[in-house]
């Protein structure tokens, strides 16, 4: 309050006494508005202590106020009056790998690459992710995860979702991650390990993501029971993009979740995944150890189990808390494969053969089991063990050409990460990655999360 | 499995209309909407007292009772952003939707105090409509319970005269006991005191304590040892004469301090269910003042 007065003293103080007249008018002027200040001070030191008296004096009869409804700042829920809520994620990191021509995981396909990159080895910044959402109208909300990569934005989710439907309904629709299993929905600045585990990266690559509409049903129960449905394009693998109406891929997911006493809670589901391939692009090694390239043509059909339960005492997960979580599927494809001619490598798909392209059905599982803990505040450590199987793999007259192997890849992370607040987190990993065979690789990483605008969601 | 069907088609509209739930966010709204809805509203709390109402994870268990709600209550100015949002977004209600009569924000008939002058996340976990522990001023509480008794009767006409009267009979006696608390806390006018975390930044402004000290470095930042060992030379020039803490939060800083400097540190209830006498509001409020003319002798 005294700064005005300060500054006016100091500035008078400043000039020399002997000034030419101009400097006397600005002094004047200064000494003028420094008494205007003090005079607005003490009437504004009266008017206060003329309130604190009658505050003494009114004591209980205080009930009256209210500020009328419309001059009160917008429902932080709504976050930002009419700007829809914006955050962004910075990530990135320093890998320590070995030098390799190729990753994937023996035995299956790889599930397409990603924006986010693969892992590069070194310093690397991964895809910025910018998410954007608001209240559309009374009806519908709306929300966007554009992923900022080096030469592409690409559009993670954009879907509107209906806000008043009632009965415990609700409908999204657009580009979206599917609900099924525990961490699809997650995007990889929520993963508890710097990354992906081997069962969405078989599946997947990194969670599935589809075009088209989800219905979810919330029962009015004490138990948690969450129904939902989709039908979509189908384009990620492990469908293909077809040039078709209708649908490509199909699912369903049931999660039911509740407490156990004040300091546990869990939730547990069910999720069936059916999509439609055409002509689905793959990567082998043929029986002559050999480069050949694969085009499947069928139906691929995924069940996912979920279970996460999580510890705090009494609840309050400020202090130490503690999370497991797993999940376990099987997938089952069917349909044709056809070899691509690599007969020029000196590979053995040899289409004047005839034979390479047959039936072809796969059978195969894994699972990953995480457990993280906050042992004090800001700090967790967490262990992960995935594991696949290759099971049973039937090429046909393929099997001529391609190998069946019955290599189980695994994978141990170990990792330790502090977050100096809810919006910013540094990462160090190590794994040891068994998920090629013959391979063990030691893997190194350091990353850093940081979340800037909006305040993030404490998802369970 | 037709049969299943069937029998959850009919049972489940009973089974909404069996009660008017209310979805309380803290424990002391639920206590509040448990006074003036008495016998005729079901009222489940989101949260414990020993539970940091900032750091609540969007359970399973609390979207299914969001689901269930007819209303809910929050503090609102932010306190409940890290999972209010979530918990309205997947429990797919539309009747408690922000804008709805479903939807209750104590916040908005309180005047909040302390708001920020800048909004930067470098300031720690600021909250840019201001202080949100606006309960712990029982003023606030008897605004909140007269605007709450308008919309329990507004929600639910079958049983407003009995909201009417129970909120009526709860303001005069929550009036009685605000002048007799005032009385007792009359000898705490102008008491220094230290807190750990600006929760009770309205019950010293209604007492007329002086909060001389802050343990948190910035609001939400756990204060480190050099940082306390700060605070403590600080209280050497101006002491305090308690250190306030709620009982959910940790209690290092705040035994740390007054094992360095001797002022004792004090685990205020902070909301109903925060210790053994504070089980309803009135015994909140007469533990709190307890233990603060206790520390001030």
């Amino acid at each position: 309050m005294l700064r005005p007065a300060l500054l006016a003293a100091a500035l008078a103080a400043a000039f020399p006494v002997h000034a030419d007249p101009q400097l006397d008018a600005l002094r004047a002027e200064l000494q003028e508005l420094k008494s205007a200040y003090e005079t607005r001070i003490q009437a504004l030191e009266e008017r206060l202590k003329a309130t604190e008296a009658n505050a003494g004096t009114a004591q209980i009869r205080t009930v009256e106020y209210r500020e009328p409804a419309a001059a009160r700042p917008a429902d932080p829920t709504r976050s930002n009056a009419f700007n829809p809520a914006i955050s962004l994620i910075l990530q990135g990191q320093y890998a320590h790998l070995e030098d390799r021509d190729e990753r994937g995981i023996t035995g299956f396909f790889p599930a397409g690459g990603h924006a986010h990159g693969g892992v590069e080895r070194g310093f690397s910044v991964g895809g910025s992710e910018l998410v954007i959402s608001a209240n559309i109208d009374p009806t519908f909300r709306g929300h966007l995860i554009a992923v900022l990569a080096d030469d592409a934005v690409e559009i993670e989710e954009a879907w509107f979702q209906t806000t008043r439907l009632g009965q415990g309904l609700a409908i999204k629709g657009g580009r979206f991650r599917s609900g099924l299993g525990y961490q699809n929905e997650q995007h990889p600045h929520a993963w508890d390990f710097a990354t992906n585990n081997l069962v969405y990266d078989a599946l997947f690559g990194e969670g599935y993501g589809n075009d088209g509409l989800q219905l979810k049903w919330v029962a009015p129960t004490e138990l948690f029971v969450e129904l939902g449905a989709e039908a979509g394009r189908g384009a990620n693998f492990p469908g293909t993009d077809r040039n078709t109406n209708g649908a490509g891929s199909y699912a369903l997911f049931g999660h039911l979740g509740g407490d156990v006493g004040a300091s546990h809670s869990w939730r547990g589901g069910l999720s069936y995944l059916a999509a439609k391939a055409s002509e689905r692009e793959g990567e082998l090694e043929d029986i002559n150890d050999l480069h050949a390239e694969t085009l499947f043509s069928g139906k691929s059909k995924i069940w996912v189990a979920d279970f996460v339960w999580k510890w705090a005492p009494n609840g309050n997960a400020s202090e130490q808390n503690f999370k497991f979580a797993t999940e376990y599927f099987r997938r089952s494809e069917r349909g044709s494969l056809e070899c691509t001619d690599n007969t020029q490598d000196g590979g053995a798909c040899d289409v004047l053969d005839g034979d390479t392209e047959d039936a072809y059905h796969s059978r195969q599982s894994g699972f990953y089991a995480q457990g993280v803990y906050q042992f004090m505040p800001r700090w967790r450590t967490g262990y992960r063990y995935d594991r696949l199987d290759s099971g049973s793999v039937d090429f046909g007259a393929n099997s001529a050409n391609l190998p069946v192997t019955d290599y189980s890849p695994t994978r141990h992370s170990l990792m330790l990460d502090y977050s100096p607040s809810e919006f910013s987190r540094l990462r160090l990993q190590v794994s040891k990655d068994k998920s090629m065979a013959d391979v063990s690789e030691n893997q190194w990483f350091v990353q850093y999360i940081h979340s800037l605008g909006a305040h993030g969601a404490h998802r369970f | 499995m037709k049969r299943l069907l069937v029998l959850l088609i009919l049972w489940l509209p009973v089974y909404a209309h069996a009660a008017f739930n209310v979805f309380a966010c803290e424990p002391e709204w639920a206590a509040l909407a448990k006074e003036i809805g008495g016998g005729d509203v079901k009222v489940y709390s989101a949260t414990t007292a020993m539970q940091d109402p900032h750091r609540i994870e969007a359970r399973p268990s609390l979207i299914a009772q969001m689901r269930r709600a007819n209303l809910v209550v929050c503090t609102g100015a932010d306190l409940e952003v890290g999972w209010l949002p979530v918990l309205l977004q997947n429990a797919n209600n539309a009747a408690v939707q922000p804008g709805r009569p479903g939807y209750f924000e104590a916040a908005r008939f309180v005047p909040l105090m302390e708001k920020p002058g800048r909004l930067d996340r470098a300031d720690g976990d600021v909250h840019a409509a201001g202080n949100p522990h606006l309960h712990t001023d029982p003023r606030n509480i008897l605004r909140v319970a007269e605007a709450l008794t308008a919309r329990l009767a507004e929600l639910d006409p079958a049983n407003a005269a009995a909201h009417r009267a129970r909120g009526q009979v709860f303001a005069a006696r929550w009036q009685a006991a605000i002048a007799r608390w005032e009385t007792r806390g009359a000898p705490l006018k102008n008491l220094p005191v230290a807190v750990q975390h600006k929760s009770f930044s309205y019950l010293l402004a209604w007492l007329g304590l002086r909060e001389v000290a802050i343990l948190e470095p910035r609001p939400g930042v756990e204060p480190s040892v050099s940082h306390l060992a700060r605070v403590a030379t600080q209280l050497q020039e101006t002491p305090a004469q308690m250190v306030l803490r709620a009982v959910y939060q940790s209690s290092r800083p705040a035994d740390w301090l007054a094992s360095r400097t001797g002022i004792p540190a004090l685990a205020l209830p902070y909301t109903v269910g925060g210790n053994d006498r504070a089980q309803d509001l009135f015994g909140l409020f007469d533990d709190t003042l307890d233990q603060l003319l206790k520390a001030a002798h």
